[in-house]
């Protein structure tokens, strides 16, 4: 059994979605739900996913020019992969846009830490529990959070040094 | 009077002589003992991620030269080969082989840089200069092939841009004698260095199983003991035809970390002379089949609409542009069509090839892979750099994510720090091979 199915098997009632798009297998689930199956997907003993490889986001905000409607405009994504088996695994967190939050990882993954600020800072998406939530490559001063595709790629903003 | 006791603060960088890259460190000193640091980043950040969703996927490579500015090869084969799977492509053998050879160029300057840079540091000045002048054979050879040192924009979607030059082989097997002889050298000076090895070992220890929790992966995580290589465990291009080994250290000290680097120098040589034995042959220099006119003396017939016979020609370009010639680009370039551009014969020859080359260099057409998502890693010189791209079916990519390698590297570098004497931040910030260009994007 495959983890994908696995996981399926386990949290079929928090599935949304899975797919298999070029050899790389997606979960999509629910945001309740993140904190548990991550648990389980790294303390399972034949899963024994113990590197969180890449957190990140994206934004499909007007997606395909607006052709392709997303119900959520967020999605937090998280590559997952297992030294034992050598194994690799993607699962994605849809948010909505009033309010987009999710549990924090920190305390499963250390890791998740920095990840988790870019996403903050880039994103603008919450991390419910985390320990020190700012802004990691932006300066504290900083305007709205420049990843999200309302952001204009050509704004300028005055740049703040720090308080002397 | 009451004697009172307090902890400083020390603030390093963010542009500080030990500090090769901007970066701040605000330290709490105990005395001489680091009590707690916080890592500050961000000072390089150039929107690369945002940058990248505003133009097309081919115009994303001179972006992925300036991430890792020291191996900026990987970056290149890295982004080529993400888009690759998302578009379902294969490329020529001879292609693979070059890729290949040109990674592990680029992994063997990576790891002279940071030996050389961190024993520099600690007052090796003399091995620092004999480094960066192994380095410098090596940028001999990638200039050669590139046509440029570091920002070479040298791969391209479906294969390279330009094929190995005639006599590359001998010159590249020189480079590595002498590159081997200067690995020596600094082994004798620097391994059985007294002071060398006593500000190295036992400093800046970080355990397997942190470096796992924290993602760190490469150079960092096999100095733990962790024998884990993208090389080995997902084998992409020809990796797994070749026989080299994956160092591990076992202490996860700064010694470790050194040693795991030159024993890597080591295998990448043995790699690309593995790849020079099977490389299948390229098109042989002097086989004609039409005269051969200069570029500017066919674009200007092309453009008086002299087309006639054109295509039968063959232009005379650059040795770093070879790519673009009928001769060679089908050695080293797929047979898509709707990703390759087509040799510049039949671009000035035949309206097919003109129609060609503007669908795939106009806006709003370009190559344009199928709505979906990828994440493929590559091992870059400081551990898995991934990248993951978000296609939405248009010319431009949705969404392209770096993660780079010494991002979880420095976000565990209180870790190793925290305890130690202040005067241990050098060797092991050095250890940590941190470049702010792949860091802050």
């Amino acid at each position: 059994m495959t983890p994908l199915q696995r996981v399926q098997e386990q949290f079929a009632k928090d599935l949304i979605e899975t797919h298999t798009f070029r050899g790389d297998e997606t979960l999509i689930i629910r945001p309740q739900a993140l904190k548990a199956v991550a648990k389980f997907l790294k303390e399972t003993a034949e899963l024994d996913f113990n590197f969180l490889m890449d957190l990140t986001a994206v934004d499909y905000l007007f997606f395909a020019g607006g052709r392709i409607q997303k119900e959520f405009r967020f999605e937090v994504v998280y590559h997952f992969y297992s030294l034992k088996t050598n194994h690799r695994l993607r699962i994605k967190v849809p948010l909505a846009e009033d309010h987009p939050e999710v549990d924090t990882l920190t305390d499963l993954w250390p890791g998740a830490n920095w990840y988790e600020r870019e996403v903050w800072d880039m994103f603008g998406i919450r991390f419910k529990g985390h320990p020190n939530l700012k802004r990691i490559l932006m300066y504290e001063q900083f305007q709205g959070h420049p990843l999200r595709k309302d952001y204009p790629f050509n704004r300028r903003q005055p740049l703040i040094g720090p308080p002397n | 009077m009451a004697t009172q006791t307090r902890t400083m603060l020390l603030n390093v960088g963010p542009s500080h002589p030990a500090m090769h890259g901007v970066i701040r460190l605000i330290m709490e000193l105990d005395g001489e003992k680091i009590k707690n640091v916080d890592v500050e980043i961000g000072y390089l950040h150039r929107a690369f991620e945002k940058m990248c969703e505003t133009v097309m996927y081919a115009q994303c490579f001179p972006y992925t030269d300036r991430l890792n500015y020291v191996s900026p090869l990987i970056n290149n084969v890295g982004f080529a080969m993400t888009v690759e799977k998302l578009l379902e492509i294969d490329i020529p053998e001879r292609a693979k082989y070059i890729r290949v050879i040109m990674s592990e160029i680029s992994r063997v300057t990576d790891h002279l840089t940071c030996i050389g840079a961190t024993a520099m540091e600690l007052g090796a000045m003399s091995v620092f200069l004999y480094m960066i002048k192994a380095r410098e054979y090596l940028y001999e050879l990638v200039e050669e092939i590139t046509g440029a040192r570091l920002t070479i924009s040298y791969v391209r979607i479906g294969g390279v841009k330009a094929d190995l030059t005639p006599g590359f082989t001998d010159k590249c097997f020189q480079k590595i004698a002498d590159v081997r002889k200067v690995l020596i050298e600094s082994d004798e000076l620097l391994t059985r260095n007294r002071i060398f090895f006593d500000r190295m070992k036992d400093i800046g220890i970080i355990s397997a199983q942190d470096a796992i929790s924290h993602g760190i992966t490469g150079p960092f995580l096999r100095s733990t003991g962790v024998a884990y290589d993208v090389r080995k465990a997902n084998p992409y291009l020809i990796y797994d035809r070749l026989d080299f080994e994956v160092p591990v250290g076992t202490k996860g000290d700064n010694l470790d970390r050194y040693f795991v680097r030159m024993a890597e120098m080591e295998q990448s040589l043995r790699i690309i002379e593995q790849c020079f034995q099977q490389i299948p042959n390229g098109p042989i220099a002097g086989e004609l089949t039409g005269c051969v006119i200069p570029a500017a003396q066919m674009v200007d017939r092309a453009k008086m609409g002299q087309t006639e016979d054109l295509i039968e020609d063959e232009v005379d370009l650059d040795p770093t542009l070879q790519g673009s010639t009928k001769k060679y680009s089908k050695s080293i370039n797929t047979n898509r069509r709707d990703v390759v551009l087509p040799p510049k014969e039949e671009t000035y020859g035949n309206i097919e090839g003109l129609m060609n080359h503007f669908k795939l260099v106009m806006y709003g057409h370009g190559i344009r892979p199928p709505i979906g998502e990828v994440y493929f890693p590559v091992e870059g010189a400081n551990g898995e750099l991934g990248f993951y791209i978000v296609s939405d079916g248009r010319d431009q990519p949705w969404r392209v994510r770096v993660h780079p390698p010494c991002f979880p590297i420095m976000a565990a570098l209180p870790q190793c720090l925290i305890g130690s004497m202040m005067a241990d931040l050098v060797p092991t910030f050095g250890s940590v091979n941190m470049i702010a260009g792949e860091l802050d994007r």
